[in-house]
């Protein structure tokens, strides 16, 4: 059995062993690998999230329907209203796609399949993930769910065009047969079907990885707190993604067999639809941003040289945000018309949500009172995170209430607060997650100077991207708008200068990479044999590894004694 | 563009708030804002400060040694307890306003507690009343608009309002602008409409929205009104607006290609201005009751001023 030859290859041979290219990157069941795939994979997607996000700018930066109207006849031969007609779908085809691409190909895949499926392991000290092969096939639905996503894209939608231009969300009737008739939804539906399957089996995996293969004495309450935040996320997935299932199948049917599950005249509720949605949709911020929490954790504590201030009320305050996110989905749906004592409730239980958020945020700061800080990279941008969902959080509050709801929702104040939880907050997260990780990933350094460039200019570019849109939002300036009343156009046009400042940075970060690779200078191996560049403060067992890790790590256990993890 | 006492609320460029109130529901909704983000604004500079504090004197260089405490339960309970009593607080603002934009008014209990209170010369009391409720409008009864959002324009029908053979005055409210090289080159851009809705100054609007074929949301922000329009519902909704003006609003929620180009323009105009609309509407002369509307007269002087 191949299995076995594995086996004895690793007790006789070599203990690094690798299989060939193909067989190694293509039939990977290597958590590590797998991992290294899937930080690539959303690379590329965030890549395209990224441009779509660059035609959003492009074509608000000024009033009047402009680049849109280009592309369309530029690319398309389009003419006269035409023409028009085909910029304004093509802009809500390129809104839906930003969104769904951001939050399914690129935050998910980076923390969960690409630092989930690298450090879960290797910090919770198990040689491997539970189940490789389904890690595997994980992936490769992952890519493949991206394809039909491209192609729908590439597919008549509605009338107007090819795509689905219906907004992330996917709200029937709009994405229904009368809406987007053609088969550009069904293949989206499809792309979400394939994409929920490779998370649930993913959740799985991390579940069943994390509650069986811990080492010897790590017990729950000294495991990692990022592990504690994928073990939450992955319970999150394995609930929520079943209700968005169901939501999509019924969508499937009411546009393709005749059921009416959210068509009026035939009995059904496009309001049901919503419900279903984000009883998903809502865990989904949380499932986008927990694994960041833990991987914060981890670099201020690191750096301050500390150990996490108040560990327990970490591990539980993201339970209690993963339990409570389960309970306030229908504060996105204030304004559908539902009767205002269940608004009431929905307002209370959202602002529960403040407590456990604010514990976090007081705790890291706490960790870091009294350290003695190096600001390494990895540490600017966990600053950089506290304070940026600090400001997407206290947004939050304000947008619980759904009195003043009334007033923002489906407006700027709302793109400019879920940007600063996420565009802000989770990929803030992720690249803090990347330097910090990216030596002992890679066996190589990351260049510093170019590394500390691309913080500070998107740091700057992304806070004069999103905090304009505050105030448009407070004027009026709905979302998933083409075009604005001339009484916007100022702050529209700040936001735009932000994507550019944001551009650049994303530039020096691809050519950081190039340097780092091409420089290949050599990871630190600090006194003990240990590939470690942080020193005293980094506690967590990826650390007394070398880097990068052996191709199997652990094959003796290690044995947690003292408070390992944290 | 306007003058004199007519009020209107449309996107100011460079404006960093909400558009001036127009209801006491906005009035309050401000209100109630503007205490939020006081709280909000120093819960992040609270934040701000001590992360400086902590670049500032717990760098290596200022702090070469960590302390190593990792617990301290005081402070825990603190962080915990604090941030909820401010919640709770936030919570006990936040309902009654919420209730009192959310649940129509009942009008003869209005009209009840106003006489009660002034009976038993309760003037002060009185006085408090009457900034949230409105026992003169409240004597005239409702003026009901039913607001159907299609893709892309919306249709005011008032059912009260009829002609002679018994047919309600009904409309549809298309913007100007297309985004079209044939745009005309007046008008707000992506507000102004062909035929605006029109009621009455110092008048319960009570409206209901509902849509022909996708979800659409009606929403002014004058107002502070949002109410989403949705195929096989009707949701309610009502307002009262003071000032005689012009109102601009836009569809808010995404319902296909020419999303952004389905405005709301409302015209507040006095009683008389209204009814006198009324009749040109029942009478069939659309474009006669628009121009009608187009200078918008003084609630006090009955003086037209001109607007836009």
């Amino acid at each position: 059995m191949p299995m076995d030859e594995v086996a004895l290859d690793h007790g006789h041979h070599s203990h690094d062993h690798k299989p060939g290219f193909f067989a190694r990157w293509f039939f990977s069941t290597n958590h590590k690998d797998i991992g290294t795939l899937y930080l690539i994979f959303s690379l590329i997607a965030g890549v395209v999230g990224y441009s779509l996000s660059g035609l959003i700018r492009w074509e608000l930066a000024e009033p009047g329907i402009g680049p849109m109207l280009w592309i369309q006849t530029t690319f398309f031969g389009l003419e006269g209203d035409a023409a028009v007609a085909a910029a304004k779908h093509f802009y809500n085809v390129v809104i839906t796609y930003h969104g769904l691409v951001m939050i399914f190909f690129m935050v998910m895949p980076a923390l969960i399949g690409g630092f989930g499926n690298w450090f879960v392991p290797l910090m919770i000290g198990a040689p491997d993930m539970a189940f490789p092969r389904m890690n595997n096939i994980s992936f490769w639905l992952t890519v493949a769910a991206f394809i039909l996503a491209v192609l729908s894209m590439m597919v008549p939608g509605g009338s107007a065009g090819n795509g689905f231009g219906g907004g992330w969300t996917l709200y029937p009737p709009l994405s229904g047969s009368t809406g987007h008739p053609g088969p550009s939804m069904d293949l989206l539906i499809l792309s979400l079907h394939t994409a929920g399957i490779a998370s649930i089996l993913g959740a799985i995996n991390f579940i069943v990885t994390i509650l069986n293969m811990r080492a010897p004495g790590m017990t729950l309450h000294k495991m990692p707190l990022f592990a504690w935040g994928m073990l939450i996320t992955a319970v999150l997935l394995l609930l929520a993604l079943p209700v968005l299932a169901g939501a999509l199948t019924m969508l499937l049917t009411d546009r393709n067999f005749g059921s009416q599950f959210f068509v009026p005249a035939g009995g059904g509720d496009p309001v049901m639809f919503q419900h279903l949605f984000w009883f998903f949709g809502h865990p989904e911020v949380y499932i986008m941003i927990l694994p960041a929490f833990g991987i914060i954790s981890h670099i201020v504590s690191t750096f301050s040289k500390k150990p996490i201030f108040g560990y327990l009320g970490m591990a539980y305050a993201m339970v209690s945000i993963g339990v409570i996110g389960f309970v306030v989905w229908a504060h996105h749906m204030y304004t559908v018309g539902m009767n205002v004592d269940l608004k009431a409730y929905f307002v209370a239980a959202t602002m529960v949500i403040a407590v456990p958020t604010g514990i976090k945020i007081f705790s890291w700061i706490a960790t870091m009172w009294g350290g003695s800080i190096e600001f390494k990279l990895p540490m600017l941008w966990a600053i950089g995170f506290i304070f940026l969902f600090t400001v997407g959080g206290v947004t939050g509050v304000v947008l619980a209430n759904a009195g003043i709801d009334h007033s923002l929702h489906d407006t700027y104040y709302v793109v400019a607060h879920f940007h600063y939880v996420l565009s802000l907050g989770a990929v803030f997260g992720l690249f803090a997650g990347w330097y910090y990780w990216f030596e002992k990933m890679f066996g190589i350094k990351y260049n510093s100077f170019l590394g500390g460039l691309h913080f500070w200019l998107m740091f700057v570019g992304s806070n004069v991207l999103f905090f304009p849109q505050h105030f448009l939002g407070l004027q009026g300036m709905p979302r998933r708008y083409i075009d604005y009343a001339d009484g916007f156009a100022t702050w529209h046009h700040w936001s735009s200068i932000g994507y550019a400042i944001t551009l650049v940075a994303t530039l020096v970060f691809f050519v950081s990479l190039a340097v780092a690779f091409i420089q290949r200078r050599k990871a630190t191996v600090d006194a003990h044999g240990h590939g470690n560049p942080w020193g005293e403060g980094a506690t967590t067992l990826e650390w007394t590894l070398p880097s990068p890790p052996p191709f199997h790590q652990y094959n003796e256990l290690p044995v947690v004694t003292t408070k390992g993890g944290h | 563009m306007l003058a004199g006492p007519a009020f209107a609320a449309e996107p100011v460029d460079g404006a960093i708030n909400m558009q001036p109130a127009a209801t006491r529901i906005a009035e309050r909704v401000h209100e109630f804002h503007n205490v939020l983000l006081v709280i909000i604004t120093a819960i992040t500079l609270l934040v701000l400060a001590l992360l400086i504090w902590i670049v500032i004197r717990y760098n290596q260089k200022a702090n070469k040694v960590s302390r190593k405490f990792s617990h301290n339960t005081t402070i825990e309970i603190v962080w915990t307890v604090v941030p909820a009593l401010i919640l709770v607080g936030i919570a006990g603002l936040s309902f009654p306003n919420l209730f009192y934009q959310n649940v129509t008014p009942n009008l003869g209990q209005i009209v009840a507690t106003s006489k009660q209170l002034l009976a038993e010369g309760k003037s002060a009391e009185h006085q408090a009343f009457t900034r949230n409720y409105f026992p003169d409008a409240a004597e005239e009864g409702f003026v009901n608009v039913k607001i159907q959002g299609n893709q892309w324009n919306w249709t005011y029908t008032y059912p009260d309002i009829v002609d002679e053979t018994g047919e309600a005055v009904e409309f549809v409210s298309n913007g100007i602008h297309k985004g079209r090289a044939s745009d005309p080159t007046d008008g707000l851009r992506l507000l102004t409409t062909d035929y605006p809705m029109v009621v009455p100054a110092n008048r319960y609007i009570r409206f209901y929205t509902a849509a022909a074929d996708v979800i659409h949301s009606w929403a002014v922000p004058a107002f502070a009104i949002k109410v989403d329009a949705i195929p096989g519902r009707l949701n309610e909704g009502w307002f009262l607006v003071k000032e005689p003006g012009v109102y601009y609003g836009q569809c808010s929620e995404l319902c296909g290609v020419d999303h952004a180009y389905m405005p709301i323009e409302v015209r507040v105009v006095p009683q008389a201005q209204f009814d006198a609309w009324a009749e040109l509407m029942k009478a069939g002369d659309f474009d006669g009751a628009a121009a009608s509307v187009r200078q918008i007269a003084s609630a006090e002087t009955e003086t037209k001023f001109a607007s836009n």
